[in-house]
């Protein structure tokens, strides 16, 4: 076959067929529904397999995208499977809820002429394959008898969790919550992220004999330094979130249908308040709602929202649609399926009526000035531009910040907004205890979390002397891995001395 | 899955769980609270952690049917069924502080969980008041448990039917006059109690701490829901309390916000009687055969 340049290869990105948007308001299901065979060769055609590879250095967690993609163009979707759980526990789900766009597809050679090669496409293919055909990877595990204790179970604490019992150790994850997942449960939507895959995905770490144990808030039913210093961890990953809502401080908060998206999502998501009265979790839904703030938990709030019955959906943001931190392909679908965005726009007070219910927000109108730290031009309050926007639900998506309970019960050393202090690899300010994810850096994303899962996973083998610095960093092509482990790495493995060995 | 070990029925809407759950009685102190569902479906209720036996691995809820859940739970909680999430302790501990001589005020379902913190009181070497109130007599609960661990108790019931007749502030005044050296006040029972307890002690400037119950979801700090106002803050209850110094609290915000699901609770309790009043008269004629 002739070499593949930007000429030759199919020009434009194979679409995804999705649901159309009237008729998807009116359900729960996926609005993008995947890729068939042919799609995927025909997009996986697209890639250019260049030399420089800028895709795989711009994925968190460094996936050989080029290797899974020549996989699929080879019909050997069980290698290019194999390929993608080297470093990804969850394609699936990745591929899904990445925001490529700033990660492998944005600096995709491609791109550069024509639309970037659809990677986040290809990765959900690849990743519901595996789920449809029960494909797993789990490796023949030699025990080390060490013992590992996850906290918190969403995408930092499965991630560090599988690597680490991969590599032998026994591994329980302790969650506060009655189900696992983190935000991929409570927060994002059935539409964009169905609970299936979540449990399909979720079973493969099972399959690696961690534990999880549900029901558990650490900090309370026992500390960080307890499990480590009496209940026998060798070491403790901390992945708790940052799943702590914020609001504005400004007058009617209290007020009856003000929430945090949080609870919103949590009250549909977790509690499947959508079914109230059949399940026993109440919504409080009302029929005109302001949501405010225009990030990716914005963008869900709404179009749950519209999916439970609201009439009216309002996106009220302080700045313009180019400085909203949603991704494209979100703000996209929520224009779709009728949100009203109302850009420059920001809430003073909220205003009830006589029975503690709300009944409008009072709005400033904004122009931008200056841009500020982040960047971003700066938005300017218009004089004598107040309105009232009559509504009766207000829902907060301005960001969450760090969860306290850990902070308030440990000595672990915080940074001044509450979030726990790690360095480079992970590590706390004590010793054994690992942390990583939205605890240590605020509200990110779910692969960046699993990365730093991942790279705690990494630092703790070293600190336990099962695995070697020099071998996890040199770069070897001919390293012969099964399911990400390198063989190799066994010669560095050492097995915890019997006397050390904690009873259960 | 939590076992339930014990259960007693205090009158026709409060009864006592001891569920079998040894970490978290290991774990729970006094002023902490538990969520509990009880089933896959339901709702995640919060209940105060009324006791707590590290022998026995127990902790005891004490629980007052008022809605759906609850009524539920009155049903189908029996000795040796189990419930399908039992998560805690939550909440911020009280501070049980150096005073000599201390009020524990407990109305309506906020005399069992004022019961561990007179305890720990007493433990301390406090001079313990204990102040209850019931409706009337028949629903008196827990007076030998409260007597073991006070040096006085005031019993109130609203009908004069045992103790004085009053409100729990009628028993908070008498104290006050026999005892001018009464350092705290704690009281728990509904948010209206709770505020009028807290006017009771404000001229003498006592200090007055009470437990909040706003409607809560995780628990944890993750949704607020439980949001309450003191001092003009905005404070998540389920992290930063629930206990919280009664002279600063918006208790009117409290019960305006607690009302705030009530056509929900009304109909997810209207639906709930009917079915199971259903299943009672599909009950009955196999029930007659045996008989
Ligand atoms: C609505 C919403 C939509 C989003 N959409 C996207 C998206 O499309 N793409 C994307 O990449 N990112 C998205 N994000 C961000 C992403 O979900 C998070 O960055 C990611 O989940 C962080 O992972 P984590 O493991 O650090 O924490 P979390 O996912 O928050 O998980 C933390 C877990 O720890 C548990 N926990 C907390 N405290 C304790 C304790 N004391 N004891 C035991 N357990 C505890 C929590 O219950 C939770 O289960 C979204 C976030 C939200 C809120
Ligand atoms: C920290 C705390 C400790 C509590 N301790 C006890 C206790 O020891 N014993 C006891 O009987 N009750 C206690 N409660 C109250 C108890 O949680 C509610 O009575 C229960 O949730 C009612 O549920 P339901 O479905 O039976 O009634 P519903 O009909 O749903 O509600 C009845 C009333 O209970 C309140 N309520 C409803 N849902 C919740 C919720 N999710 N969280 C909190 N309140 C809610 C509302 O004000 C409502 O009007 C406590 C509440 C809190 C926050
Ligand atoms: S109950 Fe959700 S934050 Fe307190």
């Amino acid at each position: 076959m002739a070499k593949k340049t930007i000429r030759n290869i199919p020009q434009e990105r194979t679409p995804i067929a999705t649901q159309d948007a009237t008729g998807r308001i009116g359900n729960f299901d996926e609005v993008a529904l995947g890729y068939s065979d042919d799609d995927a060769l025909l997009e996986a055609e697209r890639c250019l397999m260049c030399p420089q590879e800028p895709c795989v250095a711009g994925c968190p967690v460094g996936i050989d995208i080029p290797g899974f993609i020549q996989s699929i163009i080879d019909k050997d979707l069980r290698a290019s499977y194999d390929i993608l759980a080297d470093s990804t526990l969850l394609p699936a789900i990745c591929g899904r809820v990445c925001p490529q766009e700033d990660q492998c597809e944005g600096v995709c050679v491609v791109g550069n002429h024509l639309e970037p090669v659809a990677i986040g496409r290809l990765e959900r293919f690849i990743g519901d394959m595996a789920v449809a055909e029960g494909w797993t990877s789990s490796p023949v595990i030699e025990p080390n008898g060490y013992k590992v204790a996850i906290v918190g179970a969403g995408p930092a604490g499965i991630a560090c969790a599988a690597d680490m019992a991969k590599a032998g150790c026994e591994v329980t994850i302790f969650e506060a919550l009655h189900r696992p997942g983190g935000v991929l449960t409570y927060g994002i939507p059935e539409f964009r992220l169905p609970n299936p895959i979540i449990d399909a995905e979720f079973q493969k770490v099972l399959e690696l004999g961690v534990k999880v144990e549900c029901n558990t808030l650490v900090g309370r039913l026992f500390t960080v330094e307890q499990m480590r210093d009496e209940m026998g961890f060798d070491v403790v990953f901390i992945g708790t979130g940052a799943g702590y809502p914020s609001f504005m401080g400004i007058p009617g908060e209290s007020l009856n249908g003000v929430l945090s998206a949080n609870e919103f999502l949590t009250r549909c998501n977790l509690m499947q308040a959508g079914e109230f009265p059949q399940t026993d979790t109440p919504l409080g839904l009302g029929r005109k709602v302001a949501v405010i703030g225009a990030g990716n938990t914005a963008m869900d709030a709404m179009r749950v929202s519209l999916r439970l019955g609201a009439e009216e959906v309002h996106c009220l943001y302080r700045r313009t649609k180019a400085e909203s931190p949603a991704r494209v392909e979100e703000l996209h679908h929520a224009k779709e399926e009728g949100v009203i965005f109302q850009w420059l726009t920001a809430p003073v007070e909220i205003l009830g009526d006589d029975n503690n219910d709300v009944r409008a927000v009072r709005c400033m109108r904004m122009e931008l000035g200056e841009p500020d730290a982040s960047g971003r031009r700066r938005p300017v309050p218009i004089a004598n531009s107040e309105f009232e926007f009559e509504c009766d639900t207000v829902i907060y998506a301005i960001g969450t910040n760090a969860n306290p309970i850990i902070g308030q019960t440990s000595k672990l050393k915080l940074n001044k907004w509450g979030y726990i202090e790690a360095d480079k690899e992970q590590s706390t300010s004590l010793a054994g205890v690992f942390a990583g994810g939205d605890i240590v850096t605020g509200s990110a994303t779910v692969i960046l979390a699993m990365g730093a899962g991942r790279r705690a996973a990494q630092s703790m083998k070293i600190y336990l002397g099962i695995n070697d610095l020099e071998d996890m960093t040199v770069s070897d092509p001919e390293r012969q891995r099964i399911f990400g482990i390198d063989i190799r790495q066994k010669r560095f493995s050492r097995v915890r001395l019997p006397a050390q060995v904690h009873s259960a | 899955m939590y076992k339930i070990l014990a259960r007693e029925d205090f009158s026709d809407t409060t009864f006592m769980l001891e569920v079998l759950h040894p970490m978290l009685a290991k774990a729970a102190k006094p002023g902490q609270f538990v969520i509990v569902m009880v089933n896959a479906d339901g709702e995640r209720i919060p209940l105060t952690i009324a006791d707590f036996s590290a022998e026995r691995g127990s902790v005891t809820l004490v629980i007052q049917a008022v809605g759906k859940t609850t009524r539920e739970m009155q049903q189908l909680c029996k000795v040796g069924s189990v419930l399908y999430a039992l998560v805690g302790p939550m909440g911020i501990p009280s501070h049980i502080g150096e005073v000599k001589k201390v009020a524990c005020v407990g109305g309506g379902l906020g005399v069992a969980p004022v019961f561990p913190q007179a305890r720990a009181f007493k433990q301390r070497g406090a001079f313990v008041i204990g102040i209850i109130g019931f409706r009337s007599k028949e629903l008196i609960f827990w007076e030998d448990k409260f007597k073991s661990v006070c040096d006085e108790l005031i019993i109130c019931t609203d009908d004069g039917s045992a103790g004085i007749k009053g409100l729990v502030t009628d028993g908070i005044a008498q104290a006050m006059q026999a005892h001018p050296d009464i350092e705290e006040v704690l009281a728990i029972g509904p948010p209206v109690m709770m505020k009028f307890c807290a006017e009771a002690t404000r001229p003498q400037g006592i200090k007055t701490m009470v437990s909040l119950n706003p409607i809560m979801v995780d628990g944890t700090g993750m949704c607020g829901g439980c949001r309450v106002s003191v001092g003009g803050e905005m404070k998540f209850c389920c992290v930063d309390g629930p206990d919280f110094d009664g002279h600063q609290v918006d208790f009117d915000e409290l019960m305006r916000r607690l009302g705030r699901f009530k056509e929900e609770e009304r109909r997810s309790l209207e639906r709930w009687t009917s079915n199971s009043n259903c299943r009672l008269l599909q009950e009955e004629p196999s029930v007659s055969t045996h008989a």
